[in-house]
């Protein structure tokens, strides 16, 4: 009997869970954009650009350079995309471990 | 040393002025010498909620402003052996605090007290940062609700990079998480954030919780702390509060459902 009432239970899910679940993605998203960057991310972005305009025709628009922090560990994340003509690729995560001060 | 403390929460109308009020007669009457400052410049309500609005003569702006001695603005409170209230003023001019002002008003009162509490105002703007400036340690009062942990989220982030502490590469500011209108019945049916839900999103140390409660209400409507009356839960909440934040060992209480007579009597859970 009680089996029959969980079922009836279960099918919404529990506002508290929401709340948690869409905390849990905009905080994450926040910390990202509000934390402060090194200071020589902007530089970084800068010459990594220059680099890669030797070979490719880009826009500057589509570089981004970010900097997340998941665990403990940072990751350097860098995201070109190419012209059109040319397929899109996602370029490598470039993993830079560092520890917490 | 004396020891500065900020309340703090980014969002309005959590209990950020309750809680300074209890936390800082709660400390004084335990025998440490608490000063209580209201920084909320235009909207000053600490001397309300503590009863003493009517013996406000000058104020933290008069002070700063020179127009005052820091003696002249203390209230001394009439309950408690060694608290004092300073006021925050009236005026509709928001930059009537600077940094370099608030900086010495508290270097004096560290000469005088052991305890130093700062009530921030709401919002992250330029009051809120000069309270939270020269903190050591930060209360984060938070209600388990959605606006509240993203914004105190918001002011984590700020306590983290522009305070004293942070822009000298001192040792960070010590927070503790304190969350108010806590009630265990809507946790356990699923429909309020839970403790454990809210430090896993904050990840900072649990200072305790305070019970939703209408005694809080009744207490600001009279002027009096509400952590003056162990009577009610709220204010054992914010006596345990003030214990542990002292360094007691106290265990959590308010977290589990009283259970009725029927459920006590056949011991269901």
């Amino acid at each position: 009997m009680m089996a029959l009432f969980d079922i009836f239970r279960r099918t919404r899910m529990k506002s508290a869970a929401i709340a948690k679940d869409r905390l849990q993605i905009i905080v994450a998203r926040e910390r990202s954009t509000t934390r402060q960057a090194p200071w020589y991310l902007p530089q970084l972005q800068q010459e990594l650009l220059q680099v890669i305009a030797k070979y490719e025709h880009i826009d500057v628009e589509t570089v981004t350079v970010n900097l997340d922090t998941t665990d403990g560990a940072e990751v350097l994340e860098l995201n070109i995309v190419l012209p059109e003509d040319s397929a899109p690729i996602r370029a490598p995560v470039i993993e830079m471990t560092s520890y917490p001060a | 040393m004396a020891k500065v403390v900020v309340i703090t929460s980014g969002k309005g109308g959590v209990g950020k002025t309750t809680t300074a009020a209890s936390f800082a007669t709660g400390i004084a009457s335990l025998g440490h010498k608490t000063v209580v400052i209201d920084f909320d410049v235009g909207l000053r309500n600490l001397d309300l909620v503590m009863g003493c609005e009517r013996r406000v003569v000058y104020d933290l702006v008069n002070v700063i402003k020179k127009e005052a001695k820091l003696h002249q603005a203390l209230i001394k409170d009439k309950r408690v052996d060694g608290l004092y209230v300073l006021p925050a003023s009236q005026t509709r001019d928001k930059d009537a605090l600077d940094l370099e002002g608030v900086g010495e008003v508290i270097e004096e009162l560290k000469k005088k007290f052991e305890f130093i509490i700062c009530d921030s105002p709401a919002g992250i703007e330029r009051g809120a940062q000069l309270a939270m400036y020269f903190a050591d340690e930060a209360l984060v009062v938070t209600n388990p609700e959605v606006s509240s942990v993203r914004d105190s989220d918001r002011v984590l982030g700020l306590l983290d990079a522009k305070t004293y502490r942070a822009e000298n590469n001192l040792e960070p500011i010590k927070c503790h998480l304190l969350l108010t209108r806590y009630n265990v019945k809507q946790v356990k049916k699923g429909e309020m954030l839970s403790v454990d839900d809210v430090l896993e999103l904050l990840g900072i140390p649990f200072l305790g919780v305070i019970p939703e409660s209408k005694y809080v209400l009744s207490a600001s409507n009279a002027g009096t702390p509400v952590v003056l009356d162990d009577a009610n839960e709220a204010g054992q909440g914010y006596l345990d509060v003030v214990s542990r934040f002292l360094g007691e060992d106290r265990p959590h209480r308010f977290l589990e459902e009283k259970k009725g007579f029927f459920k006590r009597l056949f011991g269901a859970n």
